[in-house]
């Protein structure tokens, strides 16, 4: 057996401890500030203790910011909604059209297969502004301009390559056999696809959901040229919070923290999925 | 139904796998499928479950060509090596998989599923998904799932390779039975010799791709078609001496350590050419000094086998043979010792190409005469 010895584990105890605080104290600290106003977040030594206030929250969920000098109207409810909607529907259409498409790159080997698989990850090489300025040109052209068709049309770029690539070696590691075993037993293709292939890869289409959902929610800069007022997402709307009597760091820290909460929850969610049945017991290698 | 190959050939990009194989089944009966790993066995089982198509050649179930028929629709049942469980399934509906796909009606599935665990004994486990089945258990999980749909035709890829000794001599009693039961044509794929020749009533051995010889068990075992398969059935290995026939008026003989060993009288047309004498070690007895013929030899070593007692001898040239005994019967002691050899149990082989050299006809009948 093996044995650590105390040194050792006070050693890793420390190691994970620093780690967490490096990574987790952003984040707990703009949790802090999302309670404070800006005379507290802004006062001289930073302090963890402060009276905690939901006015940020307040003004974020009714729209209305109270500056000090005027009060600003912003959608940010709106903004949130937006992005909930324009990343699901995206993850949605690049799931129905990239697990398909992922189980014949990794099955039905046919000629150009290869190539084509390659070509759909190279939409990831190329920089999105090199992509926008056409784009924006075309989308005017056939209408699709801020429309949500248009950006969840556009997001595909981001979502589809991620999930075919990650998809398909999930479907490359199911033993052929198993598949081959179903159809011998008189179970056709696409029964063989749903009953046999999509459930063995469901851990791997969960991950790939999850990431492209984060992808496509952390998404700004198709929205930005491509969306107007109405249809921004928040990663956007985020800029409004930049007004001329000055920046509103309570609110920022508040948007974020309504921002995350969505991936958060979802990642925490997913994480029972993508740990279970990972590994196949059924074959013997 | 009866199953027919017709000059079946495959590649994977430049590596051919299968070349040129033939074979014919007839209902009901079970031939064996025998060879190295490596020998595509396993893909000519592929073929004829349809999941992969051959380049050229055809296969014919019931006299009806099969080119394009999907694997479902073949009425085929398959065990596969790896077993190929469901892992999302339980035992249950691993089997019961190929009566979901005849839609059979709820009853009918419990009672079919039902009926083949009890008889393969894993009805106590039928609710356990394969990754908490022991290897025995899943390999009757296998086994009853090939069966399930009752399929005319069974292919059985080595369906005793991965489970433990105890198992696979219990598996050996049972499945011929079990088999003959089911009325299906099978082919069965193995590399054991042992199980090739207790389950099949034909055995094809296929090396490299080839079909070397097709017999039944006896046929295989007596007369096999070279050196390679000779030293493949058999335990211990057949006997191999590097002999020169010769012959004179008595008869072809072959000197082995000075003595002579009279072989068939139909030999005479290999006389001075280059041989190897096959000997298996059940024809190789220990004589008296006096006896006719007896060679000179060194027990070097006893080896208890079962049923069976291995001596391992030297000759007076220092070649290897090994002899074997009933076990109980009396045996040599350590060192000199005499043995006599078989002469109508005796195979000889072409020295350069291994080929199996068989007497003329002529002789045959000189023989008989």
């Amino acid at each position: 057996m093996q044995t650590t010895s105390t040194f050792e584990s006070v050693l890793r105890g420390m190691a994970i401890t620093v780690i967490i605080l490096f990574f987790m104290f952003p984040i707990f600290w703009i949790f802090l500030m999302s309670f404070q106003t800006n005379e507290t977040i802004l006062r001289v030594p930073p302090s963890p203790f402060f009276e905690p206030t939901l006015t940020n929250y307040r003004s974020l969920i009714s729209g209305r910011l109270e500056g000090s000098t005027a009060t600003l109207e912003i959608a940010f409810m709106s903004n949130l909604y937006n992005s909930l909607f324009l990343s699901v529907t995206s993850v949605t259409v690049g799931l129905l059209l990239g697990v398909p498409a992922a189980y014949a790159f990794a099955r039905l080997k046919f000629r150009g297969s290869e190539d084509i698989a390659f070509t759909l990850l190279s939409f990831r090489f190329a920089p999105p502004l090199l992509v926008l300025l056409p784009l924006t040109i075309y989308f005017q052209q056939i209408g699709l301009a801020d429309t949500y068709g248009g950006l969840i049309w556009v997001y595909q770029l981001i979502v589809l390559p991620l999930i075919l690539w990650i998809v398909r070696g999930y479907f490359e590691d199911i033993p052929a056999d198993i598949e081959y075993a179903y159809r011998i037993a008189g179970h056709g293709f696409w029964a063989t696809f749903r009953k046999i292939a999509l459930p063995l890869a469901g851990p791997g289409i969960a991950a790939a959901g999850l990431l492209a959902f984060i992808f496509a929610w952390n998404n700004f800069i198709f929205a930005l040229v491509l969306a107007s007022a109405d249809k921004q997402p928040v990663t956007v709307g985020a800029l409004a919070f930049i007004t001329a009597s000055g920046i509103n760091y309570g609110q920022i820290a508040a948007g974020i923290m309504l921002s995350i909460a969505p991936t958060f929850a979802l990642a925490l969610y997913a994480q029972r999925y993508l740990v279970e049945g990972l590994s196949l017991g059924a074959v013997k290698g | 139904m009866s199953l027919e190959l017709t000059d079946l050939s495959k590649s994977f990009k430049d590596d051919t796998v299968l070349d040129g194989v033939s074979l014919h089944v007839p209902e009901g009966k079970t031939l064996v499928l025998f060879g190295p790993s490596g020998a595509g066995k396993t893909v000519l089982l592929r073929l004829i479950a349809g999941v992969i198509e051959p380049d050229t050649g055809q296969i014919k179930i019931s006299g009806m060509d099969v080119d394009g028929v999907a694997p479902e629709d073949r009425n085929i049942g398959m065990a596969f090596q790896n077993f190929a469980l469901f892992p999302h399934m339980d035992a249950h509906a691993n089997i019961a998989s190929p009566l979901t796909a005849q839609k059979q009606d709820k009853s009918a599935i419990q009672a079919g599923v039902q009926a083949l665990a009890k008889l393969l004994k894993i009805d106590h486990v039928l609710g356990h998904k394969p990754k908490e089945l022991s290897n025995g258990q899943k390999q009757r999980t296998a086994l009853a799932r090939a069966l399930a749909g009752k399929p005319k035709i069974l292919l059985l890829d080595d369906p005793l390779r991965n489970v433990d000794a105890k198992l696979r001599f219990e598996m050996r009693l049972e499945l011929p039975r079990l088999l003959s039961d089911q009325n299906a044509t099978v082919v069965y794929v193995t590399q054991d010799y042992k199980e090739a020749m207790a389950f099949g009533d034909e055995i094809a051995v296929i090396n490299g791709g080839v079909v070397q010889q097709i017999g039944t068990p006896e046929q295989i075992y007596l007369t096999p078609a070279n050196v390679e398969i000779a030293r493949l059935f058999g335990d211990p290995v057949i006997n191999f001496l590097d002999v020169t026939p010769q012959k004179d008026a008595t008869g072809v003989f072959a000197l082995i350590s000075d003595k002579r060993v009279d072989l068939d009288a139909g030999y005479s047309h290999v006389v001075g050419q280059d041989c190897s004498l096959g000997i298996r070690p059940e024809s190789v007895l220990f004589v008296p000094e006096d006896h006719p013929g007896a060679v000179p030899v060194t027990v070097e070593a006893e080896t208890p086998l079962n049923e069976k007692t291995v001596n391992l001898c030297l000759t007076a040239r220092g070649r290897e043979i090994m002899a074997s005994r009933p076990s109980g019967t009396d045996g040599p002691a350590i060192g000199a010792a005499f043995v006599t050899i078989e002469a109508a149990n005796a195979l000889l082989f072409d020295k350069l190409t291994g080929a199996l050299i068989e007497p003329t006809d002529i002789a045959v009948k000189g023989k008989v005469a």
